[in-house]
């Protein structure tokens, strides 16, 4: 494998879509949204559970890609717990992170696991993959109606 | 004899030669020889096109239909040769009943705005089919929601074929349009359009014939097929993007009214009256694409030059040996059948998402297309959310075939 694809399909992501973490539907939710990825098909539904300003539980359903899976996953295991101050930042951290705005090596650390998909900047047409549950999660909170599309 | 059948087939075709036409194969993609396998997506220009716009620009570039000077005059009958040339590659019986279009996709708006809206009526039903690319299905329920028409649907087989025996049932004198596919960008399957006409005309039905994934592999004769309206794409057909063409029949256009107003489709216009121009100028209003119209005459020649029966035969022979080299791979499944088909190998492997297999094969310097390919009702028929499709063009080889897949034995490594 060269190493671009090594930096891709890293272990730990193709673990995550093999066995994607909070892989289910939250009943009754506080929040939902349903994001789309018309580019490729790829689907994903956010539940969140939230109480006091605390994500308390959140989950996905939908099918994907393994970089817009394992994202899934890993934003779900990341943010559990989390304030919604917090939940707000990683998100504009990881949105910086994977379009390259973001480059200071101690900020991209302080995103925890998700920083794994540091190397998705390299292919440019997969960020939409990497970001979509994270856009989704977004609008989820702020109760935005309409599916998010990445298009 | 088989054996014997493929040397003679190769050797018609001096593959090698033809590579040398296309300066986009020449490259490397991340350090790989690029080969270049999504011709359904859309074809690569040999340098005889690339040349007739660069000599358009640099030796007579001017408007056309409306000058007295020497380039106009050029560039008119440069662009109107090509409307004879289209004539002879569809066989169609007129030259004027070739009209000029940014491509397949405007040429069924045109129909569904021009003639549908003026001929349909609540009550009326178009028929589709499954396997139709989203173009040939959204401006039929827009026609549809305009007049009250109801648009009905010819399913699929398991191999991706129409079920003739289902259309006949749909058929009946509320029928007023049919509009299938010739040959499907996703399953590649190549329709039984003749008979499909055939029995579409018993109930005096319009028959429309999307085009865009034929032409470009195998010989269209419309008077044989019998058709009322065929439309295809001249970027599929190794012309620029841009520019496509209806045909349609004579008697048809000339009951049809313009749906696009303004110059040259026009004989006077005063402000009681404007007199329309005769059919093709009636549907080309303003300045057309003169540029690619030109180029895609060159295109014609091109493959003309190579000959489709050539062309059809080695993309054939091609194909059986994608088969023979890609179904034997563990855990990939040939989505698409047909006992007819031609050029495309979509394909499901295990569970790998097709936009990972994309960009793997992609590192591998094999361009191919993931997704829906504009067919989303073929991805519910056959319970996948995309696919992965290998496209081929005369200008692929078997050796792009043995690194195709190489690299699709290197996808299933990754995620092994």
């Amino acid at each position: 494998m060269n190493d671009e694809l090594k930096e891709l399909y890293q272990q730990v992501i193709l673990d995550h879509n093999k066995n994607p973490r909070n892989f289910r539907k939250i009943d009754p939710a506080t929040h939902t949204s349903e994001g789309l990825n018309p580019l490729c098909g790829d689907h994903v539904y956010i539940y969140l559970d939230v109480h006091d300003g605390i994500i308390k539980d959140i989950s996905f359903q939908g099918n994907g890609c393994a970089i817009s899976k394992s994202s899934a996953s890993i934003m779900t295991a990341e943010l559990k717990g989390k304030t919604l101050e917090q939940a707000e930042h990683l998100f504009r951290q990881f949105h910086d992170m994977v379009t390259g705005k973001l480059d200071d090596p101690e900020q991209i650390e302080q995103l925890g696991k998700p920083a794994i998909f540091l190397g998705v900047r390299d292919f440019p047409v997969r960020v939409k993959c990497a970001s979509l549950s994270w856009h989704t999660m977004h609008a989820a909170l702020h109760q935005k109606d309409t599916a998010v599309t990445t298009e | 004899m088989t054996e014997l059948k493929t040397t003679a087939a190769t050797t018609l075709l001096d593959i090698g030669k033809i590579r040398e036409d296309f300066p986009v194969l020449r490259q490397k993609v991340h350090g790989k020889p690029l080969v270049y396998l999504d011709n359904a997506a859309t074809t690569q220009k040999p340098l005889q096109v690339i040349n007739s716009l660069t000599e358009y620009y640099s030796d007579y570039n001017s408007n056309i239909h409306r000058g007295v000077h020497l380039l106009s005059q050029k560039a008119t009958d440069e662009y109107e040769k090509v409307r004879t040339r289209v004539r002879k590659f569809l066989n169609a019986p007129k030259t004027e009943e070739i009209i000029f279009l940014r491509g397949t996709t405007e040429a069924i708006n045109l129909v569904a705005n021009s003639w549908g809206r003026t001929f349909l009526k609540a009550g009326d039903e178009i028929i589709i089919s499954e396997m139709e690319h989203h173009s040939n299905i959204v401006p039929w329920q827009l026609l549809c929601e305009q007049t009250g028409a109801t648009l009905k649907v010819i399913p699929l087989n398991d191999s991706g074929e129409l079920i003739i025996e289902e259309y006949k049932n749909l058929l009946s004198e509320k029928t007023k349009l049919v509009s299938v596919v010739h040959a499907s960008n996703t399953l590649g399957t190549e329709n039984p359009v003749k008979e499909i006409t055939t029995l579409a005309h018993r109930y005096n039905a319009k028959v429309l014939i999307d085009g865009a994934q034929a032409v470009q592999h195998f010989k269209v004769d419309i008077q044989d097929i019998g058709c009322d309206f065929y439309a295809f794409s001249g970027h599929k057909l190794y012309a620029p993007t841009g520019i496509g063409v209806l045909w349609g029949k004579e008697e048809l256009l000339e009951t049809m009214p313009p749906w696009q107003g303004g110059g040259d489709m026009i004989l006077s216009v005063t402000f009681e009256k404007t007199i329309y121009n005769q059919i093709p100028y009636k549907f080309e209003a303003g300045t057309p694409n003169i540029a690619d119209t030109i180029a895609l005459g060159a295109a014609i020649d091109y493959v003309n030059s190579i000959g489709i029966e050539n062309i059809a035969r080695y993309e054939n022979e091609l194909y059986q040996y994608a088969e023979e080299k890609f179904l034997p791979i563990e855990g990939l499944t040939l989505v698409g059948t047909a006992a007819k088909k031609s050029s495309v190998f979509s394909f499901k492997l295990d569970d790998i998402h097709p936009h990972d297999v994309g960009t793997i094969m992609d590192l591998e310097g094999i361009a191919i297309r993931t997704g829906h390919m504009c067919t989303q009702p073929v991805m519910k028929r056959f319970g996948v959310p995309a696919l992965s499709r290998i496209s081929l063009a005369f200008y692929n080889t078997k050796h792009e075939i043995d690194l195709a897949a190489a690299a699709i034995k290197k996808v299933i490594e990754v995620f092994s």
